[in-house]
């Protein structure tokens, strides 16, 4: 009796434990929202974009996936110290991961260009 | 054997009645009809004194919109075009017709939200970090209400309230030299904003297109 118990209190345990962690994240974060706040405060753009480029690599090589907005943040930082080209390009990797900002995208077209 | 089967039985229905959260009945018939796949969070009304509550809080609300299945508009991006059209006050963005939002930004729905509380409250043996945040989800294409919460949380929570006083000091001190930058409003308004927005929570938003759990709630 007393194994048997010992037994269904295992299963209870990986059943609870099941239970209370979860389904995985859809993204890596990383540090993302306050690489986002230290833009808001005015931080050192460079630095952001470093620490962005990094985690962007990392999360490639881990085979995850960035989280929406990302790539274009990283656009919008790269258009704030005159590489355009990386503006559009980050731009377009951001469609293609997520269709649903395409409309605005082509509204805004020109918008961010020169800085 | 039989009775080993019957009580592992009974302690699996005992867990799965645990693990299934106990819900208040809200009424998602307008979410459900909804069904937005992209958020568009404009900047929050902030009703405190702390100034800098605003882009903290705004910082920190992406996340758990996009980790329960949402496309969330690049806030930055979104910042700076009302920036550039002359709207640097939430107030005056949250007055703009959900037509016009529509027809710029094409998102399903627009997050309004308002901080009620946010900042570091002092007393002699203590100091009390709360973030308080409202919520309202509107449908861009009809201007309906779709969502409403709010949520808070506090520095507080869980902390021994039976010190002795020497130590309740030394810890208000303590917190009170919090980082400027990176601040203990910073810090509890993620809780916050998890507690608010995240999918799956009791009275939350519903699990979006991008969710394995999407369209799996019960009716």
């Amino acid at each position: 009796m007393n194994k048997n118990i010992k037994f269904c209190l295992l299963i209870s345990l990986i059943y609870f434990t099941g239970c209370a962690s979860g389904p995985k994240p859809l993204y890596s974060w990383g540090d993302y929202e306050d690489q986002v706040y230290s833009y808001f405060s005015g931080g050192p753009i460079e630095k952001q974009i470093l620490d962005l480029e990094k985690h962007a690599e990392k999360t490639k090589a881990a085979g995850l996936a960035l989280p929406p907005g990302f790539q274009a943040h990283l656009g919008l930082l790269y258009s704030k110290v005159g590489r355009d080209d990386k503006f559009a390009q980050q731009l377009d990797i951001e469609k293609s991961n997520f269709p649903e900002v395409i409309p605005f995208f082509e509204n805004i077209a020109n918008k961010f260009k020169k800085k | 054997m039989k009775y080993f089967i019957k009580s592992l039985a009974v302690l699996v229905c005992i867990f799965m009645i645990g693990c299934a959260s106990k819900r208040q009945p809200y009424d998602y018939t307008a979410f459900k009809n909804s069904r937005p796949k992209s958020i568009l969070i404009l900047p929050p009304i902030n009703n405190t004194v702390d100034v800098k509550g605003t882009y903290s809080f705004y910082s920190n609300a992406s996340k758990p919109l996009g980790e329960a299945g949402y496309y969330v508009f690049p806030i930055s991006m979104v910042d700076e075009l009302f920036k550039e059209n002359g709207y640097t006050n939430p107030n005056d963005i949250h007055s703009i017709p959900s037509g016009k939002l529509r027809e710029i930004f094409q998102a399903d729905v627009a997050l309004y939200l308002v901080i009620k509380d946010f900042g570091t409250k002092y007393s002699v043996v203590s100091s009390a970090t709360v973030v308080t945040v409202e919520g309202t989800l509107v449908d861009l294409k009809s201007g309906s209400t779709i969502w409403s919460g709010k949520a808070t949380a506090s520095s507080e929570e869980g902390k021994d309230n039976n010190q002795g006083l020497a130590v309740a000091m030394l810890s208000a001190i303590i917190n009170q030299v919090a980082s400027n930058f990176i601040d203990q409003g910073h810090k509890i308004g993620k809780i916050t904003s998890q507690r608010l927005l995240s999918g799956g929570v009791n009275d939350g938003v519903l699990f979006g297109p991008r969710h394995s759990l999407y369209m799996t709630e019960s009716k």
